[in-house]
């Protein structure tokens, strides 16, 4: 099959692709880039381990084909921290033991970072229907919960202190 | 000047971070960077794809197999079918169970989804392409999917392989479609006892076909190197040097040149036991083609054709007087093993461990016979997320309580608390065999009881049925109570074994000259956190922090031999293999501490992390002195380096327990359950990271909230996978998920070094029949004895239905 380029920005970096045109986002992000956070659990939108932030939003990158990322701005868990310095989201999953086996662990991290800055301030409830595209077969869930609610507890403090310093 | 404080033991007891602290993992800085390497995240030079052609009919016999258009593909390398394979001898392999299994089809095909050929390819992408092109002509033949149905004089024969085979791996055979027939107990006696009963209750109990379904479906990376001849697989292998035998011994590639590598594994569950055609044909095509092949099976594939659990059909009879004493226990199970006997349990125990069905009691007298037959349905029978078959063996005596309580017209609390075997009985003998090592149950019992306040939940029910019965409500509040008894960690090489392999456990252990250590075992973690837990065991035995210990598993070129992780066995073999070979470094470390501080060994005394001269406390050597010693004194009569390694063979199996309670809202009119209260007890002897253990026991209690609510694999009559996709196989979200109460007692195992049982699969066990339990319950006043799982939406508002609660 004829491959086509295609261009978008991967953890802040540029990166033109050669690829098919049938090629998936989560394909093209793990073995053409080689990004290999984002996982293959069901490739069909179900389970969420290939989750990823495009734009913004949160999507599967496993039903979105490469070419549908033209000019897209994606983050992996790869872009959110570096080995000095994890993401507070990360931090609380360590810490809350909100992960075993580590296969949703990306797709979780990278919806949960999405998710609490659509809602900074979620009840547990909420924490529940915002990871519900999200299955994990290990935890039971109940320590992923505690780990964004006291990731999003976090994250809130330190905006706190962000706005008085600039105050 | 302040004088510099020597840190108390208790101190540097807790900066060791051994037995008993919530250590945080160390698993976790990878994972959640997305640094973890999983075998499909595995790519090497070269490397090719491969994929199957799989059989969309569940019973046909094979006219006609087409591969040359194909093969014109570009992009397309080749195509295997059997008759590549045949000439290897690798057409059909061994199972675990000793039956053996197509590899790819010979002939026939005996289940939809079935491995037909195997195409190779430049990428996923070509591959999909080239398997949509292979032509199939298949000529479909009658389909049997009731195991009840299976020897009838008129059912089609299925394994023509061995139609005539009188003689099994386990017994004589009396139709081409069984399998076996296992007894234990004493028949006579039973029925004796039965006869003679003052109640029985008799009931059927289906625990149905699901499915581990962990998030990384199987796959593995084989390559082949010609030039040395030495072969290496990636792959998720929950038994990684039991692959390395059977692979030697199927191929006949030597042993030693042969490396099974199971990197990070997403999660197991038992579906990452067996050995599956996509391993060998990898292999094959490795060796074919000279370059690496990927095999990953996709979601469907999975749910289809690799490790189904359960489907066992549980016929049971139990006696007592009429104060509700028990006084025998009789069951006959017909096993649905599918197309081929592929269940994954030790030799000498073709129905697993199901033969601890007598559960949590004190029975008399028991009888269990199981036959296994053959049915148009893929292969498997694998431990899902438990000790081989103990959650069908629970759940049929938990709800076997049930039953009988009905018909005693007694509190089934009550009913269990009156036959629990007590504290003073143990070590107890079991009427089926089994020597229970220790438990104290009706301590656990009561402390459950009285944790969900027992009698006011009785109370709020019987307030709920009033409002149901007077029309002031439409729901109706079940309690679901559960005890279980598991029997796990084997096992005990003179009765424990895979393939003539003895179900002991390793681990080697290494001291560094700067006093930190590296450990390597013979099992593999895929979720439970053994690079933390093992290092804690090991920090209380030696003396070194848990945080200067690596942990290696799954690398069969350098870790000791074990037998792998599953049926909650790491943490009783390895683990105690872990303790004895701290043990035997700390044995070592003690001579050379006698010999730099000039005293007899027997002077020395263990103190946390050291050495100290008994009554002279300021003369001591600690752990890190003594490691670079032996690595520079010349010590008369003892070795330079501390190593150690031990090869445990345990005594016993060791018999965690627990006590699970739910409290479950039903909406008679919709089917839709809530799940109100979750309160689940553990004992798994001594406690090793509690944090763990918590989050074991929230993972498992999930599993089972979806086995016992509506995860299952389905099948038509003729054979078609009705739930093979993850929109119709339930798994939970969070927003079913409710959140558990977690509790525990801690009765040790008298013969494990460190006294600890293992956790990780309990919450199934007990799970299941807490979940299943409460619905049974909710329905009790209106006469429900028995209703099969999953208890779906459909099948509760079923229920009611036919009660007559919808009139």
């Amino acid at each position: 099959m004829e491959k086509i380029n295609v261009s978008l920005k991967v953890n802040g970096k540029d990166e033109t692709l050669s690829v098919e045109p049938r090629t998936l986002l989560v394909h093209a992000l793990r073995e053409h880039l080689e990004y290999t956070g984002a996982h293959i659990g069901c490739s069909s939108s179900h389970c969420g381990a290939c989750t990823v932030d495009m734009n913004g939003k949160s999507v599967k990158s496993c039903t979105i084909f490469a070419p549908q990322a033209e000019g897209a701005d994606i983050l992996t868990v790869e872009g959110i921290s570096t080995p000095d310095k994890l993401h507070v989201i990360q931090e609380m999953f360590k810490e809350h033991h909100g992960l075993q086996c580590g296969y949703c662990t990306p797709g979780m991290i990278m919806r949960s970072y999405r998710f609490l800055q659509e809602n900074p301030n979620p009840t547990e409830e909420e924490v529940r229907f915002g990871i519900s595209g999200n299955l994990c077969r290990c935890t039971g869930y109940q320590n992923i919960v505690k780990s964004i609610m006291a990731a999003a507890s976090k994250l809130r403090e330190e905006a706190n202190v962000e706005k008085k310093e600039i105050a | 000047m302040d004088d510099v404080k020597t840190p108390t033991s208790e101190e540097r007891k807790t900066a060791l971070s051994g037995l008993g602290t919530s250590r945080k993992r160390v698993e976790d800085a990878r994972f959640t960077q997305g640094k973890g390497n999983y075998v499909d995240d595995i790519k090497l030079k070269g490397m090719l794809f491969g994929d199957f052609v799989r059989s969309p009919v569940a019973h046909a016999k094979i006219k006609k197999i087409d591969t040359s258009a194909a093969l014109a593909l570009p992009g397309v390398h080749a195509v295997l079918t059997a008759a590549d394979l045949e000439p290897l001898g690798l057409h059909w392999m061994p199972t675990l169970a000793g039956d053996k299994q197509m590899v790819l089809a010979d002939g026939k095909v005996l289940f939809q989804g079935q491995e037909v050929a195997f195409v190779v390819g430049d990428d996923r992408y070509a591959v999909a392409d080239g398997v949509a092109l292979v032509e199939v002509e298949y000529d479909e033949l009658p389909v049997v999917t009731d195991p009840f149905k299976a020897e009838m004089e008129s059912a089609p024969i299925l394994r023509e392989d061995i139609a005539d085979q009188k003689e099994g791996a386990h017994g004589p055979r009396r139709h081409p479609n069984h399998i076996f027939t296992w007894e234990s107990g004493d028949k006579e006696g039973t029925n004796k006892v039965l006869d003679e009963a003052e109640v029985v209750a008799d009931e059927m109990v289906y625990y149905h076909r699901t499915h581990p379904c962990p998030l990384e479906t199987c796959g593995c990376v084989a390559s082949m190197d010609k030039i040395n001849g030495k072969l290496t697989v990636w792959g998720t292998f929950q038994a990684p040097h039991a692959v390395r035998t059977v692979a030697s011994l199927i191929s006949s590639i030597p042993e030693h040149n042969i490396r099974i590598i199971s990197p990070d594994i997403g999660g197991g569950f038992g579906n990452k036991v067996g050995v599956y055609p996509g391993y060998v044909c990898a292999i094959v095509a490795s060796i074919v083609t000279g370059v690496p092949i990927k095999w990953v099976e996709d979601r469907m594939d999975n749910l289809m054709a690799t490790a189904f659990a359960r489907d066992y059909w549980m016929h049971g009879k139990i006696s007592a007087t009429k104060d509700g004493k028990i006084t025998g226990l009789w069951c006959h199970t017909t096993a649905d093993h599918g197309a081929f006997d592929a269940c994954a349990d030790p030799t000498k125990f073709p129905a697993g461990f199901m033969n601890i069905c007598t559960g949590s009691y004190d029975i008399p007298v028991a009888y269990l016979a199981v036959d296994g037959v053959y049915t148009n349905k893929a292969p498997g029978g694998v431990a899902y997320r438990c000790s081989f078959r103990v959650t069908e063996a629970s759940y049929f005596i938990e709800r076997m309580i049930e039953v009988l309580a009905l018909k005693l017209g007694m509190d089934s609390a009550e009913l269990r608390s009156k036959n629990f075997i007590k504290k003073e009985q143990f070590p107890y003998t079991s009427a089926l065999g089994w020597e229970y090592d220790s438990g104290d149950y009706h301590k656990a019992w009561n402390k459950a009881l009285e944790a969900v306040n027992y009698k006011k939940l009785r109370e709020d029910q019987a307030k709920q049925l009033e409002l149901f019965r007077s029309g002031k409500s439409r729901k109706l509040i079940g309690i679901g109570l559960s005890h279980f008894t598991e029997i796990v960690g084997a096992g005990p090489v003179k009765n424990c074994d895979i393939l003539g392999l003895g179900m002991f456990d390793a681990c080697e252990i290494r001291i560094h000259p700067t006093g930190s250590a590296i450990a390597r075992l013979g099992t593999i973690s895929q979720g439970q956190g053994h690079a933390t837990t093992f290092a804690q065991i090991l920090a209380s035995e030696i003396g070194i922090p848990a945080s200067d210990i690596t942990l290696e598993e799954g690398d069969t070129d350098t870790a000791p031999y074990g037998l792998g992780t599953y049926g909650s066995r790491s943490t009783p073999v390895a683990g105690a293999a872990t303790a004895m070979a701290g043990r035997k470094i700390r044995a070592k470390a003690q001579m050379i501490a006698a010999y730099l501080l000039e005293v007899h060994d027997d002077d020395l005394e263990w103190d946390v992390d050291r050495f100290v001269v008994k009554g002279a406390p300021e003369k001591f050597k600690t752990m890190k002195e003594i490691a670079f010693a032996s690595y520079n004194q010349a010590i008369p009569g003892v070795e330079p380096g501390l190593e150690a390694v031990s090869y445990y063979d345990p005594p016993n199996m060791t018999y965690p327990n627990g006590a699970y309670i739910c409290v479950m809202e039903i909406d008679v009119d919709t089917g839709v359950s809530e799940i109100k209260k979750v309160y689940a007890l553990d004992d798994c002897g001594t406690r090793i990271n509690p944090m763990i253990i918590e989050g074991q026991v929230h993972g498992g209690l999930t599993e089972a909230l979806a086995i016992s609510m509506g995860q299952e694999i389905a099948y038509d009559e003729q054979g078609n996978v009705m739930t093979g996709t993850l929109m119709d196989f339930f798994v939970p979200t969070a927003w079913e998920t409710p959140n558990y109460e977690t509790d525990f007692t801690e009765t040790p195992s008298p013969h494990h070094p460190i006294g600890a049982k293992g956790v990780g699969e309990s919450p199934n066990v007990g799970g299941v029949s807490a979940f299943s339990n409460a619905v049974h319950d909710a329905f009790k006043p209106f006469g429900l004895t028995q209703a099969h799982m999953p208890h779906d939406h459909w099948r509760v508002w079923k229920i009611a239905k036919d009660l007559g609660l919808h009139n």
